[in-house]
């Protein structure tokens, strides 16, 4: 694919121009050069994406609010009146682990078609492929970013104070869960193209990975023990979102031991893990998020050359 | 002599799936089956163009030169072989491929802008001409989806020539909107060959090429036959064209007619302009044939003067040599080189059987006041 150059805004001396390669391969150095060259595209994608979405709709951008706040409430109905999981507050649990999870979502299930929704762009326009599920990663971000203000003004309308000195493993964490986003958004892109039926699977596995996450449960109160006991925690916990999730319910949730609301026993909802655990822990899935990242950069590269024959 | 494009040795292959087996069902089921067949699009193509020049790139439908564009624009990698650019490259495939219906014209000019490869500021700077340009000022806040399709793409060519590329890559693009405005994108062309920018364009129509460039590609099956200079290159296209023509021809049409040579009774192509011009085509017919005899007549700026009626001349050939003779009474064109094509279609006017490009020059000398190309005698009076 081709090699972009940032455009020269100057036409002073063509020779003096940068040369381009269009070559059969292009090396991961040159592609993330090329993705870095071509941001503002990645801006424009980004935004334009967000205005489509809520083009037309009286509420327009308002929904990005609305839709997980009614998300939310269903969750709290469900497991907080019906099943009665005795967890005080249970709606800032709740919130503090959708976001992370709402994000996660959005950007694979919005990346996993985006190529082939537009191949009409990749079969006549030349840019950096991987640019387009990096947008549908960018434009959830961009949700996150407005659902956890209304997090924050949540909290600060309940008068619940988040744990601050955990705010400083949050940046960590946020990049694990963007790096690792996107390297699931951008295989599942790539290999959609080949294999069409994987645009109702992750619909589907997404499904099954949400209750794989402690979000609308608490780990060490429903999971630790028997998990514990059948040697899995270890499998439970190689989903890397768990962490991110419970970083976050450990930041603004901070509690975690409470009192039961049904049962007024001492309830274990968060691990007591340090401050120490929850930074190293994070930092190594960041680690482990940006490797999966430039692998999966790699294996999209592998996977574009016949894009233009297979759409 | 700066080279902005230097295709070396590009081979593009493309596996063609007989029976496409995509969803995963097929695929665990049959794994092996679904016929494949290698095709190749592009064999072994180099060539390189060099700043300030216009190049074609002519060939039929198939030829490959759609894939040649899009390996060199870079949506396509190429099988083997690489491509190298100098300077900012703007292909215009597709005019508008990159647009989003929902969006506004303004957003559209942004957002095509940077997929071409432009700064948001490069935007913001040609902003106004881009416009101005594509003259739809009252609906640059209309979401495009409401835009006529001249409308359409007036705006993706107006933003992709203002953005000021190093190497503009056109795909037959000028084939569309009105006669008014394609002047005006060919002019901006001409505009972009003083200010020595290189320019790609492919297209099927000789007349643009001669109009246009200063050399042509022909492309034939995926080779590259030709590249030089427009006039040889024409002849190679039709040679081409012909061929494949005659290939397509069902088996009770395999008559071969060729065109040898063309002679004047002077010795000389030289006339005054006024008088009359008289010239001879001598032709080889394997068997006897039926068809029409066509003459055009271009400027030596590649502006086409005139072709005669496509069946206004029947020509009954003989098994053999035969002499079809020509006459230009009156000559009205003025000074100046013009360049004849003579050529040999069926019965229909459809398909050409033979075809010769510049089988004559005519040296034109003019004596009176008109300027241009012809002699009107328009006769002017005060009322």
């Amino acid at each position: 694919m081709q090699d972009a150059t940032p455009a020269a805004d100057s036409h002073g001396s063509l020779s003096d121009a940068p040369l381009r390669v269009v070559s059969a391969r292009v090396g991961l150095v040159q592609r993330l050069k090329n993705l870095w060259s071509r941001r503002d595209l990645l801006a424009n994608l980004i935004t334009s994406d967000i205005r489509i979405q809520y083009k037309g709709s009286v509420l327009g951008i308002v929904w990005s609010m609305l839709s997980p706040a009614f998300t939310l409430g269903i969750y709290f109905l469900v497991f907080s009146i019906f099943l009665k999981n005795g967890i005080p507050n249970f709606v800032i649990y709740l919130f503090s682990g959708l976001v992370v999870w709402n994000l996660f979502f959005n950007g694979v299930i919005s990346a996993t078609s985006v190529i082939v929704d537009r191949a009409g762009l990749v079969k006549k326009v030349s840019f950096p492929r991987e640019i387009l599920p990096l947008s549908n990663v960018g434009s959830a971000v961009v949700y996150f970013l407005i659902q956890l203000v209304v997090l924050l003004l949540f909290l600060a309308a309940l008068g619940h104070a988040p744990d601050w000195s955990f705010l400083a493993v949050l940046p960590v964490s946020f990049l694990a869960l963007y790096f690792f986003t996107a390297a699931i958004g951008v295989v599942m892109s790539s290999l959609t193209v080949y294999l069409r039926d994987l645009k109702h699977l992750t619909a589907v596995g997404l499904q099954l990975w949400f209750y794989l996450t402690p979000v609308v449960y608490s780990y060490t109160n429903s999971l630790a023990d028997s998990l514990h006991h059948h040697g899995l925690t270890a499998v439970y916990f190689s989903n890397p979102i768990t962490l991110i999730v419970m970083t976050f319910q450990r930041t603004f949730y901070a509690s975690t031991t409470v009192l039961s609301t049904v049962t007024h026993q001492p309830l274990h909802v968060l691990p007591s893990w340090s401050l120490v655990t929850y930074l190293t822990a994070n930092a190594e899935c960041l680690g482990a998020a940006v490797l999966l990242f430039l692998g999966a950069l790699s294996l999209f590269g592998r996977l574009e050359g016949n894009f233009e024959s297979e759409l | 002599m700066t080279t902005v494009i230097n295709v070396r040795n590009v081979n593009k292959t493309f596996k063609i799936h007989h029976e496409r087996n995509q969803s995963l069902k097929e695929r665990i089921l049959h794994p092996r089956s679904g016929r494949v067949e290698i095709f190749q699009a592009l064999k072994d193509i180099s060539f390189t163009v060099n700043a300030g020049e216009t190049v074609g790139i002519l060939g039929h439908n198939g030829s490959g030169k759609s894939t040649l564009l899009k390996t060199i624009c870079g949506v396509l990698q190429p099988t083997s072989g690489e491509i190298e650019l100098r300077g900012n490259l703007a292909a215009l495939l597709e005019l508008g491929a990159g647009f989003q219906a929902e969006l506004s014209g303004r957003d559209n000019i942004y957002l095509y802008g940077t997929m071409l490869g432009f700064s948001k500021k490069r935007i913001d700077q040609i902003f106004d001409e881009v416009v101005a340009f594509s003259e739809i000022e009252h609906f640059i806040d209309t979401q495009v989806k409401f835009y006529s399709s001249g409308m359409y793409v007036r705006l993706a060519f107006a933003v992709a020539v203002n953005v000021n590329p190093d190497i503009l890559v056109v795909d037959e693009v000028l084939a569309v909107g009105d006669e008014r405005f394609q002047a005006k994108c060919i002019d901006r062309i001409r505009r972009f060959q003083e200010e020595g920018r290189a320019i790609l364009l492919v297209t099927h129509s000789a007349d643009q090429v001669r109009a246009l460039c200063d050399r042509a590609v022909v492309l034939d099956g995926g080779t590259m036959i030709a590249n030089g200079p427009v006039a040889e290159s024409l002849s190679v296209f039709r040679d081409a064209m012909m061929q494949d023509t005659i290939a397509h021809q069902s088996s009770t049409d395999s008559s071969d007619v060729s065109i040898d040579s063309v002679t004047s009774p002077t010795g000389s192509f030289d006339v005054h302009s006024g008088s009359s011009m008289r010239f001879d085509v001598q032709l080889t017919s394997a068997t006897a044939y039926s068809g029409y005899a066509v003459l055009e007549v271009f400027s030596r700026s590649g502006v086409l003067i005139s072709r005669s009626d496509r069946m206004g001349a029947p020509v009954s050939l003989r098994p053999g040599p035969n002499t079809v003779s020509v006459e230009l009474p009156n000559l009205p064109l003025l000074d100046g080189v013009f360049d004849v094509n003579f050529g040999i279609t069926d019965e229909r006017g459809a398909n050409v059987k033979a075809w010769s490009e510049k089988v004559a020059s005519l040296q034109v000398t003019y004596g009176g006041r008109e300027g241009g190309l012809v002699e009107l005698g328009a006769v002017i009076r005060q009322g």
